[in-house]
């Protein structure tokens, strides 16, 4: 059995306006030390599927589906339950380090009640270990630092404060919810390299939410595409780039500018990401695939197995896209 | 749970509800009124205000007696005959010095009425001249400005009108005047903080750039946009400036008789309550009342026309 | 920090003159002297009171010497109490308005911070409604109404409590007074600190908190009350300025001999320099706690900068 199981997760969210449907239908699974990407605009529902597993949704969130980590089921677990977990077992990095920690709180006190709270340690103790870590994620002067508050760092540093706080209790799952968006472009090469490493270093498993295919390239063996809060393709993120099985992931690809090739205009994607709130009854990319019949408004087939380990959903035939 | 809202962490989802559900070309007041009706609260107040308007217009026919004479054979016993009865049509009872309680009643809500909304507006037109041209013309006049303001308001307001009204005479117009030139305070900061996030939007920085000139921008975008917080602050100032008038009256130191404002009236029953003690009820559930419906109002108006939840 | 203090401080000097000569200049607006309504009396007395208040030197002079005994603390004699000074006016009934004041206070951030949280945290049950309910009514409860309302049911109709009087600050007669004087304003910051309450808990580093396993009460103690505190902070200097103006209601309705009967006796006996005298040292004392405010931001908010 694999660290993680996900199986036909459904997030909705209860609005005065109507039930909005984050996620429908999600399923994949993880190895230890292995790193899954999950691809998508934003809305897509990609965060909103993993904050599902920690629990993080807000009041008229309902979630249903089976969540087992480690042979234990996640979903639906009282909130003390559940506060073993998080960080001592699976640690989370989010989008924007800014306003993710938090700005009345010194640095260190935030790093150290982690540990103070999961291993029971005093809080001198917790500072010598909360130290050691941010030499692992490379902070400068970290003795001086870690008295600081979170402005007073740049925001690089606050993510690899981010980071460090998600690893002190050495999870053997780290979340990462578009880690680098809120960072510059070389930052954001730095970060990544840093993820690498010290998911070597400690054998962590990775998801790794983005809206950016080139992040996916460079760091996930696995990659899941996601659209209007279903799965459009799942697959090694080798086979998926070198042949994409869904008019969504080729249309994805397509948007990605090359260097090496001299274009007119970008690439987009013609038409806007889906209203949740009222999604067709078939496939939700519907409006926008440039290969849709009629039916696909309708219904969708349930997803095809079609090469171990690679899955698709979609109802025209591999030919049909290429 | 715990440490969310209904609404909370929808940013994300809301951004993504595309064009679709605004395309229809739902009017921003139209759309106003459609979250203010769902305000029932607001609704009813909104009501129940109109009815004390009508009152006070109004209330004096429904009466036969009027608000001067006073009735001089229940005044040896006003604890007995004094009371408020249908029978002798003193339907508030009779006022400690045996005047009809009903009729004064309705004298003083239009006193208190008319010094609530002349003196909101007397504060909003000040208010908002100061506070965008301060956010308008911003650099140093705005710094200055502001610093006035933060000035003005370290000022304990109510004794230096007390100080006022003592040396010049009590006065209604004087009220009118100090109690609106010291309330504008907020109503300046607000439509300032209004103006200035207004002066960044796109739309305003595009109407610029293509050059459509700084009058048409100013009464197309800027005025349509701050008019909504500026009824919702007038409606909560209403209140604001009724209990300041009826402060100063409970002391004392406002209307004078003949005239009479509900603080006037509370402050006769509060002398007279041990023995009378519906002269002090009577006008006191008047305010209270109104001010109930001016908070729920101001409330229903902040759901429907604040842009902040937009 | 230290140098924020003192130029905090030196910031109000300014505001403080304005205020002394706003005062000075209503004081000499006046129609007539303080003295004309005097009746019978002869020249030369007249000129003698004059020459004592110095109001038979050139205005300019007059202002000096007024800027000047209010720097050295001095407010000057009284117009009507003619044997007392304004000072020992103040000095006599100013202890029990800030008895009173004070507990008010503390009772507003006590009860008013407390309900709020209480009711953020039980958002939408039951705890929640009934004290948001309460604080909806509380609102529209000023002092001058309950007062008159708690000495009608607490002294008229029940007989429990004294109806007025102050008795060296003994409990039953500092209760009503306290009571009437904070229930509008602790309704008005317990709906404040509900809001921003709220507002702080749904916010990221709040989302972080929770990733990291932090129990609940943790959560709220140490990461959210520190931010959810701050408009409460920004309250505080109205809700002094209401307290301190709020004890000219409550020591006429309760006769507790503080330093707002003085200061509605002046305004009706035109006894300027005792009214002047006591707005000047309201102002002083409402510009004095704004600077602790201040202060106070800076120890809450680590991004304000001093």
């Amino acid at each position: 059995m694999a660290m993680l199981e996900v199986n036909n997760l459904n997030v909705d969210f209860d609005t005065p306006d109507g039930t909005l449907q984050a996620v429908r239908g999600l399923s994949y699974h993880l190895e230890s030390g292995q790193t899954l990407g999950i691809v998508g605009e934003s809305g897509a529902g990609k965060s909103q599927g993993v904050f599902a597993l920690m629990g993080l949704l807000p009041d008229n969130a309902r979630v249903s589906g089976e969540v087992v980590f480690e042979g234990e089921q996640l979903l639906n677990l009282p909130e003390k339950r559940l506060n073993r977990i998080r960080a001592a077992r699976i640690g989370m990095i989010f989008q924007d380090p800014m306003t993710s920690l938090n700005p009345f709180m010194k640095v260190s006190d935030q790093l150290t009640e982690v540990l103070v709270q999961h291993k029971g340690i005093s809080r001198k103790q917790a500072l010598q270990e909360s130290l050691q870590m941010l030499d692992a994620v490379r902070i400068p002067e970290a003795r001086d630092r870690i008295h600081r508050y979170p402005h007073e760092f740049s925001g690089g540093m606050r993510q690899r404060v981010m980071i460090a706080m998600s690893l002190l209790c050495r999870p053997q799952l780290l979340i990462a919810d578009e880690p680098t968006t809120a960072l510059d472009v070389t930052v954001q090469a730095q970060v990544m390299g840093l993820l690498k490493e010290l998911q070597q270093e400690f054998n962590t498993a990775i998801i790794l939410i983005t809206h950016d295919l080139g992040v996916v390239a460079g760091s996930c063996d696995q990659t899941l595409v996601m659209y209007g809060g279903q799965m459009m393709e799942y697959a090694a993120t080798r086979d998926l780039f070198r042949d994409p099985a869904h008019p969504y992931t080729k249309g994805l690809m397509g948007a990605i500018p090359r260097i090496d090739e001299q274009i007119h205009e970008l690439v987009t994607i013609p038409g806007n990401p889906p209203n949740l709130m009222n999604l067709p009854p078939g496939c939700p990319f519907f409006s926008r695939c440039p290969v849709a019949e009629p039916r696909c408004y309708h219904e969708l087939d349930p997803p095809q197995h079609f090469e171990p380990d690679r899955i698709r959903v979609c109802n025209l035939p591999r030919e049909a896209i290429r | 749970m715990l440490f969310s809202d209904k609404h909370a962490g929808m940013g994300e989802l809301a951004d993504t509800l595309t064009d679709d559900a605004y395309t229809e070309g739902r009017s921003l007041w139209r759309d106003a009124r459609r979250r203010f009706m769902q305000h029932r609260a607001a609704v009813a107040s909104l009501v129940v205000l109109a009815l004390l308007l009508i009152f006070a217009a109004f209330g004096q026919h429904l009466s036969p007696w009027d608000n001067e004479s006073i009735d001089w054979a229940s005044l040896p016993n006003l604890d007995e005959d004094g009371v408020p009865s249908l029978a002798s049509q003193h339907y508030f009872g009779l006022d400690p010095i045996g005047r009809d309680l009903y009729q004064r009643t309705v004298q003083g809500s239009r006193i208190s009425l008319m010094v609530g909304v002349l003196g909101a507006l007397t504060a909003v037109i000040i208010g908002t001249l100061y506070g965008a041209i301060s956010g308008y013309v911003g650099g140093r006049t705005d710094a200055i400005m502001m610093r006035t303001l933060e000035v003005l308001s370290a000022f304990p307001f109510m004794f230096l009108v007390i100080v006022l009204m003592a040396v010049f005479g009590r006065n209604v117009l004087l009220i009118f005047i100090a109690i609106g030139a010291v309330s504008w305070l907020n109503m300046a900061r607000i439509v300032r903080g209004q103006t200035l996030s207004l002066k960044r939007k796109e739309y305003i920085e595009a109407a610029m750039a293509v050059g459509v000139h700084p009058i048409l921008i100013v009464l197309r975008h800027i005025v349509p946009n701050v008019l909504g917080v500026v009824i919702v602050y007038a409606t909560l100032l209403v209140p604001e400036m009724i209990l300041f008038e009826s402060f100063i009256s409970f002391l004392g130191l406002g209307v004078s008789e003949p005239y009479t404002s509900w603080g006037a009236l509370i402050s006769e029953g509060a002398d007279a309550m041990w023995t009378a003690p519906w002269t002090l009820i009577f006008p006191m559930l008047m305010l209270v009342l109104t001010l109930f419906c001016f908070n729920f109002l101001g409330d229903g108006l902040r759901d429907a026309l604040d842009p902040k939840d937009r | 920090m230290f140098s924020f203090i003192i130029r905090r401080l030196l910031v109000a000097v300014p505001t403080v003159l304005a205020l002394i000569t706003v005062s000075f200049v209503l004081m000499h607006a006046a129609p007539g002297g303080p003295f004309t309504n005097e009746r019978n009396v002869p020249e030369a007395v007249m000129e003698n009171i004059e020459a004592k208040y110095n109001l038979d030197k050139p205005l300019w002079q007059q202002y000096f010497i007024y800027v000047g005994n209010v720097a050295q603390g001095d407010l000057g004699p009284s117009f009507r109490y003619k044997d007392f000074t304004v000072n020992e006016l103040i000095e006599s009934s100013f202890p029990r308005s800030a008895y009173i004041g004070a507990w008010s206070f503390l009772f507003v951030m006590v009860f008013g911070v407390g309900l709020g949280v209480l009711a953020a945290l039980k958002q939408n049950r039951w705890p929640d409604s009934t004290v948001m309910t309460a604080a909806m009514t509380g609102v529209v409860f000023p002092n001058f109404v309950m007062a008159p309302l708690l000495v009608l049911l607490f002294a008229v109709t029940l007989r429990w409590l004294p109806a007025g009087g102050w008795e060296g600050g003994q409990v039953e007669y500092i209760v009503m007074p306290i009571i009437a004087m904070a229930t509008s304003y602790i309704a008005q910051v317990a709906r404040i600190t509900r809001s921003s309450m709220i507002e702080t808990l749904r916010s990221p580093f709040i989302r972080t908190a929770r990733a990291k396993g932090i129990p609940r009460y943790k959560i709220v103690l140490r990461h959210a009350l520190k931010p959810a505190l701050i408009p409460v902070v920004s309250y505080l200097g109205p809700a002094f300025v209401g307290i301190i103006t709020g004890s000219v209601i409550i020591d006429q309705v309760f006769s507790t001999g503080g330093i707002g009967q003085h200061f509605v006796n002046g305004a009706i006996n035109r006894d300027y320099s005792l009214i002047l005298g006591i707005t000047i040292l309201v102002g002083i004392l409402t510009i004095m706690f704004n600077a602790v405010v201040d202060i106070l931001y800076t120890w809450l908010d680590p991004r304000v900068r001093y």
